[in-house]
C-alpha cells in the first residue's frame, strides 16, 4: 500500500507493528523532488546516510546527472527501507549554490580563489618548514565523523607515519569518545557489543541520556513498531527533558544534570540487594564484582534521590524493571557522554549488563551509541586518538605489528604518549606549540565549548589553519587555506555505523566545480610531501577508494575490527554486514561476546584502563595483576559533585543538545529547506514553574548567560525538569551578518558561547551539559512563539501554545509496504 | 610522643600541605582545564584524609585540626602573585606547569611513604582502626601520584620540545 506522509509533521511515519522475536517488517520510504516521477529516475545509486549514526541504507535517485531524491533500501538490516527526516531531505544541501567550488587562500587578510596547485603548495610548504624548524609536534590534524573509512585510514597513515605526529583526533571526541572509552574500560577493547536487532527481542529497553527519537529516528520507529505489537517491551528512560521516549516510558527518571553516577550506583545497589545478580556469569566472565558491591553498598535509592532529585520510589521501580528483565537492551548517548563523570557513568551501564549476564544473546545487549555517523571508522582507523585496528599504544608488540603493516620503523610511529585529544590540541595551538592545524569536515568554531576562546585560537597569529569542507563554514572563514571537498553521493567509500554495520556508498554525481573527495586531497598531500617507507618506497601505496579499502583490510587483519572477509563487490550484494567479517565469520558478526569476553587479555587488549576520576593511565603490570585471564572488568566509581554548581548569580543548570531536524553545525541541514523551516533558529527551553516564577511567557526574547558568554533566543515553555534550561546546539553564524561569530544583527546564537571548557578525564570528551546559567528577559514576545518544533521534546507544555510543526506538500514521503525479501530468517531467541 | 603519633602528625601536616598545594595549582593553572578541575577534585580527597587522620590521632593522644581550614588569604594571594610573576617572567607556562606537577607528585609520594609506615605500624600493633583509615586513604594517595605521573608523561614531550 502506498501512502504519502508529511514527514516533518510526522517524523516517524506510519506504524508497521510486529511481535517480540518477530522480524521488523520492511517498508520503503521514498522522497523525490517535485516534478520527478519514479519512472524518470535514470539510476539508483547505493549509499548510506551520514547525517546520524544509524547508517540508514538508501539509494540516491539520479536524473540528468544530478541528485533528485532518495529511497530507503528495503533489504538492509539496519532500516528495512525506512528513512528519517534528515535522510529524506538532507541530500538537497549538496546542490546548494554556495558550495565551495575552488580553493581559497588568505591574501592581505581576505580569502581569495586560487587553483589547487597554489593551495596545496601553501600547505606543503608550511608543513615542510615546520617539520624542519620545529618538528612533527608542531602539526596537528582535526578531522570529522563524516568522512569515509578509506579517508580516515589514509589520514592516520600520513599523520602517524608520514609526519610522525601524536596530534590527530576527530570531532568524534565530542560525541563518541566516551562510548569507546567505556568499552575499553569494561571489555579491554572498543567495539559495540550489541546490535540494533536486539530491539526485536528485548523485553526491557533502557535509554540512558539517549533521546533516540531525535538522534536515531529510524531505530525509534523500530521501537514504536514493537510498542504497537504483541509482547511489547517496557522502556526505562533517564532524561531531564520530556522526550518522546520519556512519554512512552514505563519509568521516566529526570535527574538533576551531572548526577548520573549517583543514579546508576543506586540502581546497581538495588539490583545487588534484590539478588538479581547472575553469579555464574560474574564468576566466569568478570573481575571486580566484590569491589563494586562494596562501593555501592551505601548507595541506597534514598541517598541517590537527594543527589539526583528524583523520587526514591521511581529509582526502585526502574531497578525492578532492569533487575527482572529477561532480555535487557540498554542504549547510551550524550546525556551520559557529554555530562559530568561521563566514562564512570557509561561504565556503570556496562556493569549493569555484566552483573546481570545480559550480553551476547538476542535482546541482551548494550549499545554505547555514536552521535557522528562514521565515528566508528575514526575509532577503528586510529584517526581519533587511538592506533589503527584497536592496537594498544602502550604495547610494543602492537606498535611493531603496525610498523610491519606500514613497512616503517616502529620508532616512526609516536607511541611514547597517548595520541593527543582534540581539546589538548587546541590548548597546544593556544600556547603556540602547534603551529599548523588541518581541519577536515568539521566546524570547531561552532561545535567546541567556549566559542570566544576557540575563535581567538583559530585567529591566532602564527597558527596556520587549513580547512577542508563543503561550504565556507564559520571555521573556514578564519582559515589560511580553504580546500573545497566533495561529499556523500559525490565520492565512493565505506562507512560503519554504530552497530558495526559496514555499508558502501558510491558516487552518484559529479562534485561541483573543482571540489575533490577528501581521499584525493590526502593522497595529493602525501605525494607532494613524498612520504616514504623504510625501504624508500612510497608510504602510501594506494590510489583510489577500493585500493585504500584493501590496504585497510591488511591493517585490520587479526584485530577485533577484522574486515578481511569484505570486498567492495561483496558490499554491492547483501546490504549491511557487521564486522568482524573474516574466514571464521564470513557473514559478519551480529553480537560480540556471544562466547565470553574476547579481547581483554593483557596481550591483546587495546587499553590497560584508566582511573575514572583522574584519567591516570594504568600500566601493563597493574592490568595483568587485575585481569590476568582477560575477563571483563567491572570498574566501580564514586559519585563526585559537578564542577560548576548553580549559585545566586547563575541559579539554573543549563544543558544543550541535538534535536530532530538538525545535524552537526547545521552545515547541511540548514540548507535543506524542509529541515531548516522546521527549526530555523535557536530557542530556549524552560519549565513552566520557572517561567511563572520569572513572569516569562512563550515567545519572550530571553538571554541565557553563563560565565563564558550569552545566547539570545525565544522562550519555549515545556515540561523539562524545573531548574534546568535547554539550548539546542549548533546554531551558528554562517547565515548571519557576523559570518563566524556574534556581531552585526546577531547576538550570541550558538549554545557553545556559554558552555564550559571542561572534559571527562578518562575519555577527554567535553562536557556540554553541566553549566550554571542565568536567565533574563530581553523583550516581550507579544504573541510570537519560539522557533522550536512541537513534534519533539520541545513540545510546549500547554497544548496549542504554538502552531503545530508541519512540512506541507514539499515534505511528503511515500511509504510503500514491501514484503520482506527473506534474506534474513527469524532469529531464534 | 611515640613514633606512631609522630608519623600521624607528620602525615597530617603533609596532607594539609597537599590539599593547599592542589588548590593553589588549580588556581594557578585555570587555563589548563583538566589540571584545574581534577586538582580540585583531588584536593577533596586530601581534605578528607586530614579529617580521618585527626580522628585517628585522638586515640593516640593527639589533638590535630580536623580540617585544613580555608587556606589563609595571605598564602593564596601571595601564591597568585608569585604565579603572575612567574608566568610573566617565563615565556613558557608549560614549564611552570611541569614544575608544579612535579611538586605535587613529590608531596603525594612523601605522603604515600608515611601511609606505608603507618600501615606497617598498625599491623605490628594490631591497631584495626588505624589500619582501616590507611586502607581507605592510601589508595587515593597512590591515585594522586599516578595522576601527576600521567600528566607529566603526556605533557613533557610537547612542552620540552617546543621551547
Amino acid at each position: 500500500m502506498d501512502a504519502s506522509v508529511d514527514r516533518i509533521a510526522e517524523p516517524w511515519g506510519s506504524r508497521t507493528p510486529y511481535d517480540r522475536h518477530g522480524t521488523w517488517p520492511a517498508r520503503v520510504d521514498t522522497h523525490l523532488e517535485a516534478g520527478v516521477a519514479p519512472d524518470q529516475v535514470e539510476r539508483w545509486v547505493r549509499a548510506a546516510s551520514i547525517l546520524h549514526s544509524d547508517g540508514d541504507a538508501m539509494d540516491i535517485a539520479v536524473v540528468d546527472g544530478r541528485m533528485a531524491g532518495v529511497r530507503g533500501r528495503v533489504d538492509d538490516r539496519v532500516n528495512r527501507g525506512r528513512l528519517g527526516p534528515k535522510d529524506a531531505f538532507g541530500w538537497q544541501a549538496n546542490a546548494s549554490r554556495d558550495r565551495l567550488t575552488r580553493p581559497l587562500v588568505r591574501e592581505g587578510g581576505s580569502l581569495v580563489e586560487c587553483d589547487w596547485d597554489t593551495a596545496m603548495e601553501r600547505v606543503t610548504a608550511r608543513s615542510r618548514e615546520l617539520l624542519t624548524e620545529r618538528g612533527p609536534g608542531s602539526i596537528g590534524f582535526y578531522t570529522s565523523g563524516q568522512l569515509y573509512l578509506e579517508e580516515y585510514y589514509t589520514l592516520a597513515v600520513l599523520a602517524r607515519a608520514g609526519i610522525g605526529t601524536s596530534h590527530l583526533d576527530g570531532n568524534t571526541r565530542l560525541c563518541t569518545a566516551t562510548a569507546g572509552e567505556a568499552l575499553k574500560e569494561s571489555f579491554g577493547c572498543d567495539g559495540q557489543p550489541g546490535s540494533y536487532d536486539d530491539i526485536d527481542h528485548a523485553d526491557v529497553i533502557a535509554l540512558f541520556g539517549h533521546n533516540i527519537a531525535e538522534t536515531q529516528p529510524v531505530q525509534w520507529m523500530r521501537i514504536l513498531d514493537r510498542l504497537e505489537g504483541g509482547d511489547p517491551p517496557r522502556l526505562v528512560c533517564v532524561d531531564p527533558r520530556p522526550t518522546r521516549v520519556a512519554r512512552r516510558a514505563a519509568v521516566h527518571l529526570a535527574p538533576r544534570v551531572g548526577t548520573n553516577v549517583a543514579l546508576l550506583n543506586a540502581l546497581l545497589h538495588e539490583i545487588i540487594r534484590a539478588g538479581r545478580v547472575d553469579h555464574d556469569y560474574v564468576r566466569t566472565h568478570t573481575v571486580g564484582f566484590e569491589e563494586l558491591a562494596s562501593r555501592v553498598e551505601q548507595c541506597t535509592p534514598e541517598w541517590a534521590a537527594r543527589i539526583c532529585d528524583v523520587p526514591a520510589a521511581s529509582i526502585r521501580a526502574a531497578a525492578e524493571l532492569l533487575g527482572a528483565a529477561d532480555r535487557l537492551l540498554s542504549t547510551v548517548l550524550q546525556g551520559v557522554y557529554q555530562s559530568h563523570q561521563a566514562t564512570a557513568a557509561a561504565v556503570q551501564i556496562n556493569n549493569l549488563h555484566l552483573v546481570r549476564g545480559m550480553l551476547g544473546r538476542p535482546g541482551a545487549g548494550v549499545l554505547q551509541m555514536n552521535g557522528q555517523p562514521t565515528a566508528q571508522n575514526t575509532r577503528e582507523c586510529g584517526a581519533d586518538g587511538d592506533l589503527p585496528g584497536f592496537r594498544n599504544w602502550q604495547n610494543d608488540d602492537h606498535v611493531a605489528d603496525l610498523a610491519r603493516v606500514w613497512n616503517v620503523d616502529p620508532a616512526t610511529i609516536p607511541h611514547h604518549t597517548p595520541p593527543t585529544h582534540a581539546m589538548q590540541m587546541f590548548r597546544y595551538a593556544e600556547q603556540g606549540s602547534i603551529r599548523m592545524l588541518w581541519i577536515s569536515g568539521t566546524n570547531p568554531a561552532v561545535s567546541l565549548p567556549e566559542l570566544s576562546r576557540i575563535r581567538s585560537i583559530l585567529r591566532r597569529k602564527g597558527l596556520f589553519v587549513v580547512v577542508q569542507d563543503l561550504f565556507l563554514t564559520e571555521t573556514a572563514r578564519l582559515a589560511d587555506v580553504v580546500l573545497p571537498a566533495a561529499t556523500w553521493g559525490e565520492k565512493t567509500g565505506t562507512a560503519t555505523n554504530a552497530d558495526r554495520t559496514v555499508h558502501l556508498s558510491e558516487k552518484a554525481v559529479e562534485p561541483p566545480g573543482e571540489a575533490r573527495p577528501d581521499l584525493d586531497v590526502f593522497l595529493d598531500y602525501a605525494a607532494r610531501m613524498d612520504f616514504r617507507d623504510k625501504d624508500g618506497g612510497p608510504l602510501i601505496t594506494w590510489h583510489d577508494p577500493e585500493s585504500a579499502f584493501e590496504a585497510w583490510k591488511r591493517c585490520s587483519s587479526g584485530r577485533p575490527c577484522d574486515y578481511t572477509g569484505l570486498t567492495y563487490d561483496r558490499l554491492r550484494g547483501a546490504s549491511g554486514v557487521q564486522w568482524p567479517c573474516n574466514a571464521q565469520a564470513p557473514d559478519g558478526t551480529p553480537r560480540l561476546y556471544a562466547d565470553g569476553i574476547t579481547w581483554a587479555h593483557p596481550d591483546l587488549c587495546e587499553s590497560y584502563g584508566k582511573d575514572l576520576v583522574t584519567g591516570a593511565t594504568d600500566d601493563v603490570v597493574e592490568y595483568r595483576s587485575l585481569n590476568p585471564d582477560g575477563k571483563a572488568v567491572i570498574r566501580a566509581a564514586d559519585y563526585l559533585p559537578p564542577h560548576e554548581a548553580p549559585d545566586e548569580d547563575h541559579p539554573f543548570q543549563l544543558t544543550t543538545g541535538r534535536t530532530l531536524y538538525h545535524f552537526h553545525t547545521r552545515t547541511k541541514t540548514a540548507r535543506a529547506p524542509q529541515l531548516n523551516a522546521a527549526a530555523p533558529d535557536v530557542w530556549v527551553e524552560a519549565a513552566s514553574s520557572d517561567a511563572v516564577a520569572l513572569g516569562l511567557h512563550e515567545g519572550d526574547l530571553v538571554e541565557v548567560g553563563t560565565r563564558r558568554g550569552a545566547v539570545r533566543g525565544r522562550l519555549r515553555v515545556t515540561d523539562i525538569r524545573p531548574g534546568l534550561l535547554f539550548l539546542p546546539f549548533h546554531y551558528g553564524y554562517w547565515d548571519t551578518e557576523g559570518g563566524h561569530g556574534p556581531g552585526g544583527d546577531t547576538p550570541g546564537r550558538a549554545a557553545n558561547e556559554t558552555t564550559v571548557t571542561d572534559w571527562d578525564p578518562a575519555s577527554k570528551q567535553p562536557l556540554f551539559k553541566t553549566a550554571a546559567a542565568a536567565l533574563r528577559l530581553v523583550e516581550r514576545g507579544d504573541g510570537r512563539v519560539a522557533p522550536a518544533p512541537t513534534t519533539t521534546a520541545s513540545a510546549p507544555s500547554r497544548t496549542g501554545a504554538a502552531p503545530a510543526t508541519v512540512g506541507g506538500p514539499t515534505a511528503l514521503v511515500t511509504e510503500t509496504d514491501a514484503p520482506p525479501r527473506g534474506r534474513r530468517t527469524q532469529e531464534a531467541p | 610522643m611515640n613514633g606512631i603519633a609522630f608519623t600521624l602528625r607528620a602525615l597530617h601536616h603533609g596532607e594539609r600541605h597537599l590539599a593547599g598545594q592542589l588548590t593553589a595549582v588549580a588556581e594557578r593553572h585555570r587555563t589548563e582545564h583538566e589540571v584545574h578541575h581534577v586538582a580540585q577534585d583531588l584536593a577533596v580527597w586530601s581534605r578528607a584524609h586530614v579529617a580521618h587522620l585527626a580522628e585517628a590521632a585522638r586515640a593516640h593522644g593527639l589533638d590535630l585540626a580536623a580540617s585544613p581550614g580555608a587556606p589563609a588569604a595571605g598564602v593564596l594571594s601571595s601564591l597568585r602573585e608569585r604565579t603572575a610573576e612567574a608566568v610573566a617572567r617565563r615565556p613558557e607556562p608549560g614549564l611552570l606547569l611541569l614544575r608544579d606537577l612535579r611538586g605535587l607528585h613529590l608531596s603525594a609520594a612523601e605522603n604515600s611513604l608515611y601511609w606505608e609506615m603507618l600501615a606497617q605500624a598498625a599491623q605490628a600493633t594490631r591497631d584495626e582502626e588505624l589500619l582501616s583509615v590507611v586502607s581507605t586513604c592510601h589508595p587515593q594517595t597512590l591515585r594522586q601520584m599516578r595522576w601527576t605521573n600521567t600528566l607529566i608523561k603526556n605533557l613533557a614531550p610537547q612542552v620540552l620540545t617546543s621551547l
